[in-house]
């Protein structure tokens, strides 16, 4: 196991008391595998995916534990998890175009970014990893500024890998790319785990057509919990939780028409995590809901490694 | 209603503009009441340029945009019937002022003479119509308000106008999947009142679920354009053909069409003009007859 991640719970500090972003995530991650993790805005994807990383000044660790190839993960101590970032966990930002620093050509930034670990470049080797995700070498005496969005932010893939470390987490790194250069980024992504600068992977999306394509493991969250978290197939093919039902009901797809087949959004909003309800946070939005929900939902394994949180599934 | 001939735009850039660019070039289109047209591109193609435009908010180099035969103005009575709509709601609204305070900047400038409390039921009417509850909205800061019910406020506002035309430029990116198909379904309802939709996207999925037509754009030029059926059923122009291959699909491997870098025509790097390959079809593809 690479990843073992076991109530988690982290929560955000506001002015009205403590949103509960994260309310006990236990899930696993194998040696290799590229989970998938969608869900709504707001249910604490990037909460998680920023908790294994560096949590920002209002997160607050509550609970849980985190361990990293049979290490734990100081989550909570900022300073600890120095030794950790970049090496053992890396992370591409969601606007690879802000991650850059303007006023460096990039090939003086990887020099100073890697000096900053106690590392030296090794030109060879970035520019190998350059090639493979298509990249000419002329880019490295260039500003950021000069480079495409597509560009950019295949360069901030190859300098977040180059120290090989053990779990990338992507965060929504192609929702502001057009279709064909997001295809280019997943598939240099999927290169990357094959020629094993990375060991596993979570892939933070809203946009789950695309990780059908790249994940193994697709994980739903829901208001700050585990709905749902099976195979890539089983999730858009069989799901259980009728969340993940209807989210996969509100796809829209090429060549679906209004005029043919109406789609649905969900009705209503996900709950406030200021004061959460107790039992099932997804009760008030589903449909087949029912008295059981007042419980909290245990998350049982229905099928091997097919984790649903749902009374009803 | 919305006619544009032959427009293009340049952009002067370098220290003393004395470098030019060409965003858009000599594109023309009509959106007719009613109609929802979406125009896709990627990045960089030109598409936002040319909402702007539309708009008013970037001059025209050449070419002439009309609106039920006049001139883009950009004054009151050309924004009473043509509103734009963008993509991130939160920097659309003044954080520091309640949201529906942008209704109140509506009745100050086109209706002072209507009264208070009328103004109140037309406000609440438009709410209803875009699905929002008047009692959560009203009142409330952006900050307390959702993406989606941000989107749908500015819609309203729009509807509070004797609006004819609505430039919506990527107004779904920022929104969940199942906001996103709530705000499309509102669009396809007010069409039926006569309202045009000019839906700018880059996302192919949302612009064929809408969209009686469809344009393609690449570079600034429109590549192809026609009914949506058509454009999608049967691509002509490689660049269409690589932009679908591309859309992640539910069950469905990626498949590798012919990338556009083997088309002899794109290799000499120029855009021919568009032709009518059948009727109501147009692609500008000058090898459409020795094309695999």
């Amino acid at each position: 196991m690479s990843l073992q991640v076991s109530e988690l719970k982290v929560y955000y500090r506001t002015l009205k008391g403590e949103v509960r972003a994260l309310d006990g995530m236990t899930f696993e991650l194998g040696d290799g595998e590229i989970l998938g993790l969608v869900g709504e805005s707001g249910c604490g994807k990037s909460t998680l995916g920023k908790s294994l990383i560096r949590m920002d000044g209002r997160m607050r660790h509550v609970g849980g534990t985190v361990v990293l190839d049979d290490r734990e993960l100081p989550i909570g101590d900022d300073r600890a998890m120095n030794d950790f970032r970049f090496r053992e966990v890396s992370l591409i930002p969601q606007y690879a175009m802000s991650a850059l620093n303007p006023t460096r050509k990039l090939r003086r930034m990887v020099t100073e970014l890697l000096r900053s670990r106690g590392a030296e470049v090794d030109t060879a080797e970035l520019e190998r990893r350059m090639d493979q995700v298509g990249l000419p070498r002329e880019v490295l005496d260039r500003y950021p500024i000069e480079l495409s969005g597509g560009m950019k932010q295949r360069m901030v893939m190859v300098i977040s890998t180059l120290l090989d470390p053990s779990l990338l987490i992507a965060d929504e790194v192609t929702s502001a790319l057009d279709v064909s250069t997001q295809k280019a980024v997943a598939r240099a992504l999927l290169g990357f785990r094959e020629s094993g600068y990375i060991k596993s992977m979570i892939f933070v999306t809203h946009d789950i057509a695309l990780t059908h394509h790249i994940a193994d493991t697709i994980m739903v969250m829901y208001a700050g919990r585990l709905a749902e978290k099976a195979p890539a197939d089983v999730i858009v093919k069989a799901p259980r939780h009728p969340y993940t039902k209807l989210l996969l009901d509100s796809l829209p797809e090429v060549g679906v028409r209004h005029a043919d087949r109406r789609l649905e959004g969900i009705p209503g909003s996900p709950p406030s995590l200021l004061d959460p309800p107790a039992g099932c946070r997804f009760r008030a939005r589903c449909p087949i809901a029912g008295d059981e929900c007042a419980q909290d939902p245990p998350v049982a394994e229905l099928a091997p490694d097919h984790h649903v949180a749902c009374w009803k599934a | 209603m919305l006619r544009l001939d032959d427009v293009t735009k340049e952009f002067r850039i370098g220290a003393f503009g004395g470098k030019s660019v060409t965003a858009v070039r000599e594109v023309s289109f009509e959106v007719a009441p009613g109609e929802v047209v979406s125009l896709i591109g990627e990045s960089g193609s030109g598409k936002s340029t040319i909402g702007r435009m539309i708009l008013g908010l970037n001059p025209v180099t050449r070419g002439s945009i009309t609106f039920d035969g006049r001139p883009v103005r950009a004054d009151k009575e050309y924004y009473r019937h043509i509103q734009g709509i963008f993509q991130d709601p939160f920097s659309s609204f003044n954080p520091v002022f309640k949201a529906d305070r942008v209704y109140n900047m509506i009745k100050e400038t086109y209706y002072p003479a209507v009264s208070e409390p009328e103004w109140e039921e037309r406000v609440e009417a438009a709410l209803r119509d875009v699905r929002l509850n008047p009692g959560q909205v009203l009142g409330k800061y952006p900050h307390q308000l959702s993406g989606g019910q941000l989107q749908r406020l500015l819609i309203a506002r729009a509807l509070l106008l004797d609006i004819k035309l609505l430039v919506a430029d990527e107004i779904t990116s920022m929104l969940d999947a199942s906001t996103r198909i709530d705000v499309l379904n509102l669009l396809a309802e007010l069409r039926t009142r006569g309202l045009g939709v000019l839906y700018i996207t880059h996302d192919l999925s949302l612009g064929t679920y809408l969209a009686e037509r469809t344009m393609v754009l690449r570079r600034g030029s429109i590549v192809e354009m026609g009914l949506t059926g058509s454009v999608f059923g049967d691509p002509l122009h490689p660049y269409t053909r690589e932009l679908l291959s591309a859309v992640p699909r539910l069950n469905q491997a990626w498949d590798d069409a012919t990338p556009v870098d083997s088309c002899v025509y794109h290799e000499r790097g120029a855009t021919g003009a568009l032709i009518e390959a059948e009727p109501g079809h147009f692609v500008a593809c000058a090898r459409l007859d020795t094309c695999p």
